[in-house]
């Protein structure tokens, strides 16, 4: 790993707020753990394909048919909602 | 009563020697004596149990049959049961409520389990130790200052300790196996697709896969036959025949070949834990199977592989706790983009958080293809590796775990060596083949349990039952119980 990890664009891409001291703990993890990933440079892989998925399913169909809804509200699980919507701070 | 197995309980149902509900009562208050040192569960769902045990008496009355009738069962808590907590053993999903059952869940209740509870785990099944749960660590019946393994540890704990006759567990890089190995029980992960995703809180989706902790091989074999199977709700569940899993119990042994890996028995691995291996493989012989060695060449990668995989996955799947649908909302936010970095900054425990940022660095522009699709293509040659195997042999032996049970907080400050532990087990979900963890010995410098881990092809759980099932009718190691 030549590069320095760019650790508050990782933490903001990740969607997380970090302490300093979290900061510093975890830019030493990834550094640490990056180091040890490398070790697949060891293998050439130039002709291998890659595995998404152990078992050979591609696209999975169904019929298009209307069933029986579940009736489930999953709004009472939400932190915050009103008027039967999801409720969130004020964007614009 | 609360030690036997589910096939002994069966029976003694049929000829009404206890009533489910006594059976249950009895199951609740060996929880109320021996849960204050062991923690293994983090919720209990008596009122569910008791009344599930109630009809089970009144079917069993009527003369019905069905696989659990009335079998006390736990289930880890990031299987969803509608009208129950569902937490991952995370402040994030404290609140949770599930809105649903798992098709797991389903099949259980219409096979006439009985819910007991929900069982600790590490935070979202990020651990080996069960040491990250927000709730609290679980302990090893075995002994109390050690470790239970993870992630599935409250499971194997709760099993182990028969505070249930058996669990549900969860495995996406060794989270069944190695806490069965920890805690001297049997845990068997099936093949990728063998069993219904829907309802499983998912952490890495081409990895996870649910299955059962039991007390023997056999109860194993009787799980199997209830939760496995395609399920119209998951898409990556494997449109294949289900065999009748107890069918494998009854199969001879002489001819199948054992399959060594010679990577697997080099270094790192505790002399005892390798001295009490080569012992099984003597039993097995003495059965008729015969010893092949083979070569998973690829094995010290998986390690690697699977933290790119399996943490991209993960950073993935965790992106929707944002505390808008559901979990944790921080209190502290004046805008939307703020309420999303602080919920998840104080939803997601230390673990949780290095395998997000681990996750996003993989996946992000300009280190995807030198790290994920690097990745991605290692998991190719180390699922060959398994495919050539295979072409030797029927079955491969090998440890779960290089060490048995470890202390509480002994790896909890270095993740790296953590991961390490898991080297054995990881490879198995990376090539999607099935695995199961029966005990094998007791260590003579601790006293914890030792175990051996058996895989097979795709979709042959049939003859790691088998195998097991001879092994356990051969020897006494699965009888050994803590002293607890």
């Amino acid at each position: 790993m030549s590069d320095k990890i760019d650790i508050q664009k990782i933490a903001k891409l990740s969607r997380l707020k970090l302490t300093d001291i979290e900061s510093e703990k975890l830019g030493g993890y990834l550094e640490q753990i990056i180091d040890y990933i490398d070790q697949l440079n060891q293998l050439d892989t130039s002709n291998i394909k890659p595995t998404c998925h152990v078992l050979p399913v591609h696209n999975v169909f169904r019929d298009d048919e209307a069933s029986e809804s579940k009736n489930i509200n999953y709004l009472t699980g939400a932190p915050s909602n009103n008027k039967g919507h999801y409720e969130v701070p004020k964007i614009i | 009563m609360h030690r036997k197995t589910i096939l002994q309980a069966k029976e003694d149902l049929r000829q009404k020697k206890y009533s489910a509900a006594e059976l249950t009562e009895v199951i609740f208050q060996r929880i109320k004596s021996v849960e204050s040192k062991v923690q293994a569960y983090v919720h209990l769902t008596k009122d569910i149990a008791l009344s599930q045990a109630l009809e089970a008496d009144k079917k069993i009355a009527a003369g019905h049959d069905a696989p659990l009738l009335g079998i006390p069962i736990a289930l880890k808590d990031l299987i969803c049961m509608q009208g129950a907590r569902t937490t991952c053993s995370s402040k994030m999903l404290d609140n949770f409520i599930a809105p649903y059952d798992a098709t797991v869940v389903d099949r259980l209740k219409k096979a006439g389990a009985v819910i007991v509870g929900k069982t600790n785990m590490d935070e979202f099944a990020m651990g080996s130790s069960t040491e990250n749960s927000w709730h609290h660590p679980t302990m090893n019946p075995w002994d109390l200052s050690r470790v239970p393994g993870g992630s599935s540890g409250g499971s194997a704990a709760a099993v182990a300790a028969h505070e249930c006759l058996a669990a549900l567990g969860s495995d996406t890089g060794g989270s069944i196996r190695q806490p069965a190995n920890f805690c001297g029980v049997t845990g068997l992960k099936p093949t990728y697709g063998r069993v219904s995703r829907f309802g499983l809180v998912a952490f890495a989706s081409s990895l996870d896969q649910i299955g059962p902790i039991t007390k023997t091989v056999t109860d194993s074999a009787l799980i199997m036959n209830v939760i496995a199977g395609k399920d119209p709700k998951d898409s990556t569940s494997a449109s294949i025949e289900i065999p009748d899993f107890m069918n494998g119990l009854e199969r001879n042994l002489s001819g199948l070949k054992i399959g060594i890996p010679r990577e697997y028995f080099t270094s790192g691995i505790d002399p005892e834990v390798e001295v009490s291996i080569q012992e099984a493989i003597k039993t097995l012989e003495s059965l008729g199977m015969e010893k092949v060695e083979i070569s998973l060449p690829h094995l010290q990668y998986s390690v690697a592989t699977y933290y790119i995989i399996a943490c991209a996955e993960a950073s993935a799947n965790l992106s929707r706790y944002d505390g808008v649908r559901y979990g944790y909302r921080s209190k502290n936010s004046d805008n939307l983009l703020e309420m999303y970095m602080n919920s998840r900054q104080e939803g997601f425990g230390e673990e949780v958080k290095r395998r997000i940022m681990l996750g996003t660095f993989v996946l992000s522009a300009g280190y995807y293809d030198a790290y994920y699709l690097k990745g991605q293509k290692v998991r190719t040659l180390i699922k060959q590796d398994f495919e050539n195997a295979f072409n030797q042999c029927d079955v491969i032996i090998a440890p779960n775990s290089p060490i048995t049970a470890f202390k509480l907080k002994e790896r909890l400050n270095d993740p790296i060596k953590m991961y390490l532990s898991d080297i054995y087990t990881l490879s198995a979900n990376l090539a999607g083949v099935p695995g199961i963890s029966i005990p094998c010995g007791i260590s003579k410098k601790n006293g914890m349990p030792i175990g051996i881990q058996l895989m097979s092809k795709h979709f042959d759980e049939e003859s790691l039952i088998a195998v097991g099932h001879q092994f356990q009718l051969n020897t006494d190691h699965h009888l050994k119980q803590p002293s607890l």
